[in-house]
C-alpha cells in the first residue's frame, strides 16, 4: 500500500470518542427540549429503529433506495470516467463537456428534481439525480489525474513505441487512481444526499424518500430520526464498502506494477 | 539514414536552431556541443520527431526506431529498474539483470523501485533502458550527468560496447565524453 492510501485510510477513520461525544450532546439537548415532537432522543430512535428493522417494508424501503443510488452512483462513475478520456484526449470534447459540467455543478439538486420529474417517472427519480450530481465529481477528478500526467513520460512512451495497453496501466492508472478514488468518496456523499432529497420531492412508493416524507407529513418524529439514521448508516456502509473496494483495486494495481 | 536539410525551430519568436543540416549513416556516430543554450536538446527532440521544425526537412526511412537517454531520466518511479527496462524491451530478464549488474546497480537495489534510487542510479536505469530497447537511432542527452568520475568511465566502455556499429546522437558539454565521435559545434545563440 502507497503511503497516501495508508494516510488516507487513518484521516478516514471516525473516532469513536468524538461519535459518541456528539451522541451525548443530542442526548441531552433531547432531555433539555423534553418535547419528542420537537427533537426525539438518540435513544428513541434507536429504539424506533430496532423496531422498524423487524419489518419486511423497511427492508423493502431500504433495498428501494440503495439500489437506485447506487445505480446512479454506478452510472455516474462509468459515465464520468469514459467523458473525462475522451475530453483529455480530445479537446473539443473538453470544451463540449466544459459549460455542461458547470452547468451540472451550479444547478441545485431541487431545480434537477423538478425537472427531472417531467421526464422519468418518479420511481427512477434518484437514479437519475444520483448520476447527475456524482457525474461532475467523478469527471472533474479522474480529468485533473489524466491532465497532471508527466508529459516526459507520455513522451518517453511515444520514443519507445510504447503499446497503448501498457501506458494505460503503467503510465495513466497510476496517476489517475489516487484521483478517482477521492472523486468516488465525494460522488458517493453526494449521490446519497442528492438521491433521497429526489425522493422526498417525487415521493416513489416504497422508497426512503417517501418514509421521510410521510413522518414529515404526520409529524412522526421519532420516524424522521430513525429514516435519517438509516439514510446516515447506509451512506457510511456503501463509503466503507467503496473504499475496501478502491483499496483492493489500488493493491491489485500496486502488484500489477511490480509484476 | 535520417537526413536533416536546413532545419530552423524558434521558440516565442525567439530562433533555437537556424539552417541546421546533418547527414546520419547507419552506424555514424556524432556528439553535438555547445554552450548551455545553444539548442541541443532542441536538436534532438527534432530529429525524434517530438518537436516539429518550423522550416526545413528531416527525412528518414519509414519505421525508423529511436531509443534515448532524455535530459531528465524519465523513469516510472513505481517500478523496479528492471521492469523500467523490460516496458519497452523484449530482452530476456537476466539479460537486463546483467547490463543493470555491469552499470554498478547490485542485486538489493534492483528489488526496490527507482523512486528509492540516487540521481546516479537512476541514470544508469535510464541508460540499461536505453541501450536494451530496439532502435535504429540512439540519442543521449548527457548521458553521463550525476556519475562520478570512476562511475562514468566503466559506464562509458559499456555504452561504447553496447553500441557499436550503431547509430548514436550523443549531446555533451564535457569532449571527453566525445571521443570516437564526430564533433558538430552548435554556435551560441544570439542574445535577445
Amino acid at each position: 500500500m502507497t503511503p497516501s492510501t495508508t494516510n488516507a485510510n487513518k484521516k478516514a477513520r471516525l473516532p469513536i470518542w468524538a461519535v459518541l461525544f456528539w451522541l451525548l450532546v443530542w442526548q441531552l439537548a433531547a432531555w433539555w427540549v423534553a418535547e419528542p415532537i420537537l427533537l426525539v432522543s438518540p435513544i428513541a430512535a434507536l429504539a424506533r429503529l430496532f423496531e422498524l428493522a423487524g419489518q419486511a417494508a423497511f427492508w423493502r424501503a431500504a433495498g428501494f433506495s440503495v439500489g437506485r443510488i447506487l445505480l446512479g452512483f454506478a452510472l455516474s462513475a462509468v459515465s464520468a470516467i469514459v467523458l473525462a478520456a475522451l475530453s483529455y484526449r480530445f479537446r473539443r470534447v473538453r470544451e463540449l463537456c466544459m459549460p455542461l459540467i458547470a452547468a451540472v455543478k451550479a444547478i441545485p439538486v431541487a431545480s434537477f428534481v423538478i425537472l427531472a420529474l417531467l421526464w422519468v417517472s418518479s420511481r427512477n427519480l434518484s437514479v437519475l439525480i444520483s448520476l447527475l450530481i456524482g457525474l461532475p465529481v467523478v469527471y472533474t477528478n479522474v480529468l485533473t489525474g489524466l491532465d497532471s500526467t508527466d508529459p516526459g513520460l507520455i513522451e518517453m512512451a511515444r520514443v519507445f513505441r510504447v503499446p497503448f495497453a501498457r501506458q494505460l496501466r503503467f503510465i495513466y492508472l497510476y496517476q489517475v487512481l489516487p484521483f478517482l478514488r477521492s472523486g468516488l468518496a465525494v460522488a458517493m456523499g453526494l449521490c446519497w444526499k442528492s438521491g433521497i432529497a429526489a425522493e422526498v420531492i417525487g415521493i416513489p412508493g416504497g422508497s426512503i424518500g417517501e418514509k421521510l416524507y410521510k413522518a414529515k407529513i404526520y409529524l412522526e418524529t421519532p420516524d424522521l430520526f430513525c429514516w435519517t439514521l438509516v439514510v446516515v448508516l447506509l451512506s457510511i456502509l456503501c463509503e466503507k464498502l467503496l473504499a475496501l473496494c478502491m483499496n483492493g483495486v489500488m493493491r491489485g494495481a500496486e502488484r500489477c506494477w511490480k509484476r | 539514414m535520417l537526413e536533416a536539410v536546413k532545419l530552423c525551430k524558434a521558440f516565442d519568436g525567439r530562433p533555437v536552431i537556424q539552417d541546421f543540416s546533418i547527414r546520419l549513416k547507419p552506424g555514424s556516430r556524432v556528439c553535438l556541443t555547445g554552450p548551455s543554450g545553444s539548442g541541443k536538446t532542441t536538436l534532438l527532440r527534432l530529429l525524434m520527431g517530438l518537436e516539429k521544425p518550423d522550416s526545413g526537412t528531416l527525412s528518414m526511412p519509414r519505421g525508423t526506431r529511436f531509443s534515448a537517454v532524455f535530459q531528465e531520466n524519465r523513469l516510472l518511479e513505481q517500478l523496479t529498474a528492471e521492469a523500467n527496462v523490460s516496458l519497452v524491451s523484449a530482452a530476456p530478464r537476466q539479460e537486463i539483470a546483467a547490463l543493470l549488474n555491469a552499470l554498478g546497480l547490485d542485486a538489493k537495489s534492483l528489488a526496490q523501485p527507482v523512486s528509492t534510487f540516487s540521481g546516479g542510479m537512476k541514470r544508469r536505469a535510464a541508460l540499461c533502458r536505453a541501450l536494451l530497447a530496439p532502435y535504429d537511432i540512439l540519442c543521449l542527452d548527457e548521458p553521463y550527468k550525476g556519475l562520478d568520475e570512476a562511475l562514468r568511465a566503466q559506464v562509458m566502455r559499456i555504452v561504447d560496447e553496447h553500441t557499436r556499429g550503431k547509430t548514436v546522437v550523443l549531446v555533451t558539454h564535457d569532449l571527453r565524453e566525445a571521443e570516437g565521435y564526430e564533433l558538430i559545434q552548435l554556435p551560441p545563440l544570439p542574445p535577445v
